[in-house]
């Protein structure tokens, strides 16, 4: 079955980034950080040496030795004696497990409250969710220490029920944080699935919901806990609490203090544990934060530009754009990973030609090259890209951006977000007309309407004045193609420019760009993965397979006959011309991500011609009748090789 | 049993909304009437804002219909107990668009098959584990699947993850959400190719909803096209294709672009093939969405 090699590539296939998190990564990779290694070490030596107190422990914490009062650390006292002879280490480990419990009870308690409270109100929503909010501006508005102080005037000097009502009072800010994740993933399809297998509410939130909000919830649990602990300390210092002579950390530094003129030493032990185990706290809340944004913006190794020596191809052409042996490499996990490799591309005036592959081929950062708009880390690592004379690949940044906009222009496939939602579409346009021709207000505002019109919008004085929000899709692209043609290029980059629009919007910004074309005599580099809209747009085009152009030509005559299987096999998919309900011919396999690419021909793998000499050595690529060439060893058993 | 397997009758589903800030009442489904027999395909056919999708909720119980109703094997599910809501689940299921969040990243691909199996029908753990992996094998997934998670899957994989998630159940009706309009062209045949081939082999019915009417012409028995909520046209995929009675149906067809296809002797003219660009003309659907109001 076809799968089998599909699940082979997909093995070796790189997480996309930021749905690949799983919470059981984050401790993982908390615990591979030095400093998350050493706040959880810090952290579990406390509750360890706190547990085992009793055995550890050399003296028991109210053993008094009155022949040593206020020592400093010794042979029997390692840490020192206080006012009443009393072993420092003891009072610190027997003290340990008093305020270790309280604010595992305060963490505990505000933990279930706000994962209750939050979950609930983040997953059900309605009233419940407006009953949350209402209560939660409440209580953030209640003071916490003043609410404490007088829990434990009433209660009785419990430090449990303060570290309770301390937990309950925290809660809210911190449902507020789980609320806002379980909004964001309740609206992922998968809960809708589980909901739709008739899994229980109870199970949906548990097993789904839970696992997905556990990030931010550590974090808010780690920065808790350091709180309690200082809260805990402070209110034992005012003599709340555990009473003397049983030890606190808190009553401790509270007594070091009243000898402070006599022992100063005295404050350093119970001082040290508890700065170093809020800290600790902290960091480890830090470091769980940050693994979790950086599953996201991983660092990796840098592509840099080799200036190309040896020998120099200038070929002379007369095509505007002209790419020749164009290898292009971006930042992988140990060294850069070559995404484009020996592209060589070419684009006469006036003349639309497209760019054709499937998701990853390398089509659009190739088209991205030629703007000089690489993803950082990204560059053209061989080749060269030569426009109107000038080399792309070696021009310097103001060259580039002399080139952008008034030479060269893009639309991208999502106009909706690459217009600014806080300017209207008028003034997107005429930034860009005074930018690169000036000129006075009224002329800008005459050559604004000017382009809006010709974009095809009969009436551009009620367009201009819109939002882009208040845009449909086909509109918006409109407006950046307007923006486009502002600087009047010679070449106009249109990366997928219809994908994301409706069939029937599609057709009209089709042919508009189409009548662009021809009025303007202005070169268009179409990229799309959409066959039929390569065939009714372009004269000739290229076909990416895995960072090779694998076949090139004059579209009619390549649809029609094509010379390279992945051509034959992409056309074959379409359910166009099968007969209804009848098997498609598929192309077995999946494309192999970059990185894993094969040695021979990167189609070999999927293929029903390929030999072993496909396998052996890079394939060269063959020229036909021109304009057409095509990467394979076996076109003549293709109906394009005969023709 | 007679009648049909699923029917949907008169169909309104309306959601709040805001227009320029004001309150306002969005009607996403205004009136369908449709039905699904057994074993039969029937396709959807609309593009954004028609409300294909929110018909296909309506039968999932994701949302509730504002009027009508929605019977399965007789019974009228659109207003159900949500108890008895849920034993629907091992009939009736769901096919998503997006193989990237339609999948929960961070549980294994047999914790997220065996799931609906163990929790929500009980099976013991040794029925639902044998289940899965024979599911796996359908779809043509490696067992070692099992172990591992989404992440590790390309799109084409995910997709088959999620629908044999829809099949494991065994239902009888499987919602197809626009299961392939995230895919390449590559693997979406592969994927239709897998949907033909389960139905083939188990006989359930699909509501197959798409934008791309090539797709829904391939699949489908019969064809229903939808414009702002309402019903245009329904009938035979056939009949719909070849001639089409609703102008909306005709601009439809006529906006797909033409067929490139080796040994097509129409696009070797590129002349010929430009013509059949309908221009953008005021008037026309596309252009009602764009015009000057």
């Amino acid at each position: 079955m076809t799968a089998l090699e599909e699940s082979a590539a997909g093995a070796a296939r790189t997480a996309r980034p930021g749905r690949a998190a799983h919470p059981h990564g984050a401790w993982r990779t908390a615990l591979a950080r030095p400093l998350g290694r050493v706040a959880v070490a810090y952290l579990a030596l406390l509750v360890v040496c706190s547990a085992l107190a009793p055995v550890l422990a050399p003296y028991r914490p109210t053993a008094t030795d009155l022949d040593h009062i206020l020592s400093l650390p010794s042979g029997a006292h390692p840490l020192g004696t206080d006012a009443l002879g009393r072993d420092v280490l003891s009072r610190l480990l027997y003290g340990g497990r008093t305020s270790l419990v309280d604010a595992a009870l305060a963490v505990g308690v505000g933990m279930a409250v706000a994962l209750a409270a939050g979950l609930l109100a983040g997953y059900f929503g309605g009233w419940l969710d407006r009953g949350f909010t209402w209560l939660v501006d409440v209580m953030l508005a209640i003071p916490v220490i003043v609410t404490l102080l007088a829990v434990l005037a009433v209660i009785g000097n419990s430090m449990s029920a303060a570290m309770i009502a301390l937990g309950v009072l925290v809660a809210p800010g911190i449902a507020r944080v789980v609320r806002g994740a379980t909004l964001a993933v309740r609206n992922e399809l998968y809960i809708s699935a589980a909901r739709v297998s008739g899994l229980p509410h109870r199970h949906i939130v548990v097993r789904h919901v839970l696992p997905r909000v556990a990030g931010p919830v550590l974090v808010q649990a780690s920065l808790l806990a350091g709180g309690a602990l200082l809260m805990d300390a402070g209110l034992s210092y005012l003599g709340l609490g555990a009473r003397p002579p049983a030890p606190t950390w808190g009553n401790m530094i509270s007594e070091a203090a009243g000898v402070i003129d006599r022992q100063p030493w005295l404050l350093v032990p119970p001082g040290v544990v508890l700065g170093l185990a809020i800290l600790a706290f902290g960091l480890l809340g830090d470091v769980l934060r940050d693994t979790s944004a950086e599953r996201t913006t991983r660092r990796l190794a840098p592509a840099r530009p080799v200036p190309v020596t040896g020998r120099k191809v200038v070929e002379p052409t007369t095509a505007l754009l002209s790419a020749r042996n164009v290898t292009i490499s971006v930042p992988g996990p140990d060294a850069p990973v070559r995404v484009v490799e020996g592209l060589d591309l070419d684009i006469g005036p006036g003349e639309c030609v497209g760019l054709v592959g499937e998701t990853g081929c390398g089509k659009t950062i190739t088209a991205r090259s030629v703007l000089g708009l690489l993803p950082p880390g990204a560059a053209v690592t061989a080749g060269s890209i030569r426009f109107d004379g000038v080399d792309l690949a070696t021009a310097s940044r103001a060259t580039l951006t002399g080139l952008r906009g008034t030479r060269i222009a893009m639309v991208f496939q999502d106009p909706g977000t690459s217009l600014d939602p806080v300017v209207t579409a008028g003034r997107h346009v005429a930034e860009l007309v005074r930018r690169h021709h000036g000129g006075s207000r009224a002329r800008v505002r005459a050559r604004t309407m000017e382009l809006l019109r010709s974009v095809g919008f009969p009436e551009p004085e009620q367009v201009a004045g819109r939002y882009p929000h208040q845009l449909s899709g086909g509109m918006a692209q409109r407006v950046a193609i307007a923006m486009a043609l502002a600087g009047e290029p010679r070449l106009l980059i249109a990366d997928e420019p219809t994908t994301a629009l409706d069939v029937t919007v599609q057709a009209g910004i089709l042919g508009l760009l189409r009548d662009l074309q021809r009025d303007n005599d202005m070169a268009i580099l179409l990229i799309s993965h959409d066959l039929r809209i390569i065939a009714t747009m372009c004269d000739r085009a290229y076909v990416m397979y895995a960072g090779h152009v694998v076949e090139s030509g004059d579209v009619a005559g390549m649809f029609r006959n094509p010379a390279h299987p992945y051509t034959d096999g992409l056309l074959r998919s379409a359910p166009r011309r099968a007969t209804p309900g009848e098997h498609l011919t598929a192309i077995p396999g999946t494309v192999p991500p970059p990185g894993s690419w094969p040695v021979g021909c990167h189609f070999a793998a999927r293929c029903l011609l390929a030999t072993d000499e496909c396998r052996a050595a890079p394939v060269p690529v063959a020229r036909l009748r021109p304009p057409r060439r095509t990467r394979c060893l076996h076109f003549d058993e293709l109906s394009g090789g005969r023709a | 049993m007679t009648g049909p397997l699923l029917d949907i009758r008169d169909l309104r589903v309306r959601f709040p909304g805001r227009v320029r800030g004001r309150r306002t009442v969005v009607t996403a489904v205004d009136g369908v009437s449709l039905s699904v027999d057994e074993g039969e395909t029937l396709g959807l056919v609309g593009e954004s804002g028609s409300g294909k999708s929110t018909i296909g909720n309506a039968v999932l119980g994701l949302v509730r219909p504002t009027s009508g109703s929605v019977w399965f094997r007789g019974e009228n599910i659109s207003r159900l107990p949500p108890g008895r809501r849920r034993e629907l689940g091992r009939v009736i299921q769901v096919v998503f668009q997006d193989p990237y969040s339609s999948l929960n990243p961070s549980r294994t691909i047999g914790q997220t098959l065996g799931e609906p199996l163990r929790h929500a029908h009980r099976l013991p753990r040794r029925v639902a584990d044998a289940r899965v992996r024979d599911m796996l094998r359908q779809v043509g997934l490696p067992a070692d699947a099992v172990g591992r998670y989404p992440a590790e899957f390309s799109g084409g994989q995910r997709q088959r993850i999620a629908i044999a998630r829809a099949f494991v159940l065994e239902p009888r009706l499987v919602v197809c959400d626009e299961p392939t309009s995230a895919l390449d062209l590559s693997v979406q045949a592969q994927i239709l190719n897998l949907l033909l081939d389960l139905q083939r082999e188990h006989g359930m019915s699909y509501l197959f909803i798409s934008h791309d009417i090539d797709v829904v012409r391939h699949m489908s028995h019969r064809i229903a096209v939808l414009l702002g909520g309402r019903l245009v046209e329904q009938g035979r995929a056939a009949t719909v294709t070849r001639t089409p009675r609703h102008p909306y149906t005709r601009s439809l067809l006529g906006a797909v672009l033409p067929v490139v296809d080796p040994g097509d002797p129409t696009v070797a003219n590129p002349e010929t093939v430009r013509t059949t660009l309908p221009p953008p003309a005021p008037g026309t659907v596309a252009d009602a969405a764009w015009g000057s109001g």
